[in-house]
């Protein structure tokens, strides 16, 4: 393995006085295995390692990336960064993270199992995931693909301002894409499951779960419009709380931009809802001990109670706001800058599972899916409205499949509309829990 | 690492990258190809009157792959040395482990491919002049009204040197030169908050602003925002539906196009298999995907193969023609590619993409179509949107849009989702407009990002569900 932190220490000594300098410097690889009709779709390694370097000169801050582990390439990003900052305009806020005191959790997010588990072993797993899927439904007529994708990361910070810190996790997944028919009728169903390491995985769940999100689709029509109860499934809830994320960054409220601006303290949901940003439980995958600056994660209290609490902040978002950062620094790599982001989002579980919520209901719509969710949310203004496709719940049972309707409300009503939050958490990919989640006054658009 | 402005094919000799091709066949397999890649781009962000960042990176390496029957492998490196190249064409070369296929020495042939013609290499403008591009069209935006209370501006060029070498013998190279500009606004009025974009992307040069001045750009996007202001919920159901030359292209690139992807075809998860030479559309409907079509944002002078783009129907008069194809789906088919293969950087296997796809231009007035429609929605932007390509279900965001009443456009509609399925919105169009146009937009299959280019004529949809929250 390379030594990350040391190279980053070697690009800061390149740093003048009158400068802040950042140097990110990340490495991973990883393998992924394609199976197709019980053969090798494709095989491929990927190895990705760079050097990011910002600099803040005199309140302008500039950036610049060089996609390889080499000491003399990195030299120039910095030379490269301190050049673009001078174009910058001149920020009062801008400024890189300072060592806060609080500690890191310390976490271990590294399986050795995983780095030298062998290339057999993992077209085995995408073989057997395919022949489960295939075999799963005589209605399943196709799996489109079945992947094993294992990988590892590590990164290190070193910065002017006395941060030097490492982190490093592994991680892998399975994942089946299958396709069901029944006559003229086609409908496809996704299944995966998440570890880090091989032996964490529950292959058969992932089959079942693509065998039955397909098949139970078919026969799908467009509903009639109406005003219903929406119950969200795991997945789904995943993909709104990382909506609502944005709109709980301390920068977008700063700058106007979230529906919450202004509304600390008051009651923006239903008593029964309580959301965190926790990266320091390690069963999340976004997990991590120090954020994108280097600063300790923390577990950061979002909404409770149905009370909105704080919003989330980075080193120059802390400053904008006249607070200080949350250890809540993401970024996409070394090719990009740090900017706030939630890490590991949760709602604090109910008491129902999602069949005893379905029962609990009686009348309503489990949600299976939706798309265009970039496009059909406005965080501004809360406007809510995307395609969903899901089943019908009839006297507390699912129902005839339905597909090609909208769902669509308000952020604001959405919160304040929540029935049932439920008890069977999955820990997704991502930076967001999954749960099943029930909301009424929704309205279904179709025929 | 030097900056070098010679080709790519200049910078890794021909014997060397023969040397690496035998190695990758050394242990069998079919094909093999290096597709070595010298990017640097640059970017700058402007938000809330504050030039926030100026960054600009490089990324150089080589992917190869080796293909053995109906496998592949790929592995890539950072390191363009020799010694880089064949320890990558080694991990490539696992998948050929049961051996077959014979040694082969490759003979590498150079064609020369005749690259984009570019004026001002971003490269070459002063970072200064750079921002005050994006100070020009924040007082522009801003002078377009009172109500303009935020305005974020962006800027981005690339440059990718690329250079393709196979077993085949073919050794080719490509320079690309990328540029683009977007613009944000947030408006406020008493209906709350607003937001309008515009954005202008194309494959040139600094150029580009000569002739679309930002000033425009910047106005569009404020217009949007302010139009807004005064908007009203979107109807809920099922409505005709106009939509602007140029809005909607990439509803057909989405909903359609991905379907004709050769990839999707022959693993059967299209709803388009099997059906060359059927009625697939209404009549008048002919959907091309043309990589060579101009300076348009989906435009390239070769494929991430090596092979020359080209003009491809894929639908015409309504009757399915030909789908889209890359090297390794036509090879499986015994046909060859139509210039579709394409990969987002060095890092990525190349699949079946599009470039420029449009439905061309009808012979009816667009304003006769409007007028010809008693009730419905008269779509002007459509934003990102998603589609299931088995299916063809798909769902698109309306960023400016205005309700049809009586055969007038009246009022502004809030923003709300489009829902339908591509194969039968291709079957329920009903009027084509003898106008056209086209915008920029950025592509993501399986992982992977790439821009592309999509145009319409104005037409007319019969039906389509609106997402909106009122009734319709």
């Amino acid at each position: 393995m390379p030594d990350l932190l040391n190279l980053a220490r070697r690009v800061l000594e390149q740093a003048t006085a009158d400068e802040e300098v950042e140097v990110y410097v990340s490495h991973g690889r990883e393998t992924s295995v394609r199976v197709f009709e019980g053969a090798i779709e494709q095989l491929e390694t990927a190895e990705s390692a760079g050097v990011g370097v910002r600099v803040i000169s005199a309140g302008r801050q500039g950036f610049s990336y060089v996609g390889a582990l080499d000491e003399p390439a990195a030299k120039e990003a910095l030379i490269e960064a301190r050049d673009n900052a001078r174009f910058a305009t001149v920020d009062e806020h801008a400024g890189l993270a300072s060592p806060d005191g609080v500690e890191p959790p310390v976490l271990d997010l590294w399986r050795e199992e995983l780095v030298s588990f062998p290339t057999d072993d993992r077209v085995a797993l995408a073989l057997e995931l395919e022949r489960r899927v295939r075999s799963g439904d005589s209605r399943i007529r196709q799996v489109v693909s079945s992947d094993y994708v294992d990988g590892f990361g590590e990164t290190a910070i070193a910065t002017s301002r006395g941060i030097e810190v490492t982190d490093r996790q592994t991680g892998c997944y399975l994942f089946v894409h299958a396709v069901a028919g029944d006559g003229d009728d086609t409908q496809t169903g996704f299944g995966y499951s998440v570890g880090r390491a091989p032996g964490e995985l529950d292959l058969e769940a992932a089959a079942v779960d693509a065998v039955d999100r397909a098949t139970r689709l078919l026969g799908a029509r467009k509903a009639r419009s109406a005003k219903l109860t929406a119950v969200l499934d795991r997945r789904v809830t995943a993909t709104l709380l990382g909506i609502l994320s944005g709109t709980l960054s301390g920068e977008e409220v700063v700058k106007g931009r979230s529906l919450f601006a202004g509304r600390i303290g008051e009651q923006v949901g239903v008593g029964e809802l309580t959301l965190i940003d926790d990266p320091t439980n390690p069963l999340a995958y976004g997990a991590s001990q120090h954020d994108a600056e280097g600063l300790a994660c923390r577990c950061n209290s979002l909404i409770a109670g149905g009370e909105l609490k704080s919003f989330l902040y980075d080193t120059y978002a802390g400053r904008l706001a006249g607070t200080t950062s949350t250890g809540s620094a993401v970024r996409g790599g070394f090719r990009t800058t740090p900017s706030v982001g939630a890490q590991a989002l949760s709602l604090q579980p109910g008491k129902l599972d999602q069949p005893e919520i379905i029962a609990a209901i009686g009348e309503g719509f489990l949600v299976q899916s939706i798309t265009g969710v970039h496009s059909g949310v406005n965080p501004v203004s809360g406007d809510f409205s995307v395609g969903a496709e899901g089943l019908m719940i009839r006297g507390g049972q699912l129902a005839e499949p339905v597909r090609e309707v909208t769902i669509a409300s308000t952020i604001q009503r959405m919160l304040q509309h929540v029935v049932a939050v439920g008890s069977d958490v999955e820990w997704l990919p991502g930076a967001a829990t999954g749960v099943t989640l029930a909301i009424d006054e929704i309205a279904m658009s179709g025929s | 690492m030097t900056l070098t402005d010679g080709s790519l094919t200049d910078l890794v000799e021909a014997q060397v990258l023969e040397r690496v091709l035998h190695e990758a066949l050394r242990r069998g397999g079919d094909f093999a190809e290096i597709f070595a890649e010298d990017r640097s781009s640059s970017s700058i962000f402007l938000d809330d009157r504050k030039v926030e960042e100026l960054s600009s990176g490089r990324d150089r390496g080589a992917g190869i792959r080796v293909i053995v029957g109906e496998t592949t492998g790929f592995a890539h490196t950072a390191d363009l040395s020799e010694k880089g190249l064949l320890s990558a064409a080694e991990a490539a070369a696992a998948v050929a482990r049961e051996g077959g296929g014979g040694v082969r020495k490759t003979a590498l042939l150079r064609q020369a491919s005749e690259h984009q013609q570019v004026r001002t290499l971003p490269s070459t403008v002063p970072k200064s002049a750079k921002v005050d591009l994006l100070l020009r069209a924040d007082d522009a935006s801003r002078s377009a009204g009172g109500a303009i209370v935020q305005v974020s501006a962006g800027y981005g060029d690339s440059r990718r040197r690329i250079l393709v070498a196979n077993s085949d013998g073919l050794l080719t190279d490509d320079d690309r030169v990328r540029t683009r500009l977007f613009v944000t606004c947030v408006a406020s009025g008493d209906g709350g908050l607003q937001t309008g974009f515009h954005s202008l992307a194309y494959t040139l040069g600094y150029e580009v602003f000569d002739e679309h001045p930002v000033e425009e750009v910047a106005a569009e996007a404020a217009r949007r925002a302010i139009t807004k202001l005064q908007a009203r919920p979107a109807p809920s159901g099922v409505l005709p539906v106009v939509l602007k030359s140029g809005s909607g292209g990439i509803l057909f690139h989405e909903a359609c196009g991905h379907g004709l992807e050769a990839d999707h075809i022959l693993k059967d998860s299209s709803a388009y298999t099997g059906r060359i030479g059927q009625v697939v559309a209404s009549p008048g409907v002919t959907l091309v995907d043309d990589g060579t079509l101009g300076p348009n944002w989906g435009s390239l002078v070769i494929d991430d193969e090596g092979r020359p783009t080209q003009r491809n129907v894929l639908i015409r008069d309504g009757v399915l023609t030909d789908y889209m194809w890359d090297y390794l789906r036509a090879r499986k088919e015994g046909r060859t590619s139509s210039g579709n293969g394409r990969r987002q950087s060095y890092q990525d296997l190349p699949m079946v993409r599009m470039t420029n796809t449009f439905l061309l231009a009808g012979d009816e007035d667009p304003d006769e179509i409007v007028s010809q429609t008693p009730n419905g929605v008269y779509v002007a932007q459509l934003g990102g949107g998603q589609v299931n390509t088995a299916t063809g279900d798909f769902v698109f965001g309306m960023t400016e849009a205005y309700l049809i009443e009586n055969g007038q456009i009246t009022e502004p509609l809030r923003n709300a989702n489009l829902i339908g399925n591509g194969p039968d919105v291709l079957s329920k169009i009903d009027a084509i407009g003898n106008d056209f146009d086209m915008s920029p937009g950025t592509c993501g299959k399986d992982g992977q990002s790439v821009s592309v280019g999509c145009g319409q004529p104005t037409l007319r949809v019969a039906g389509i569900t609106i997402g909106g929250t009122a009734s319709a």
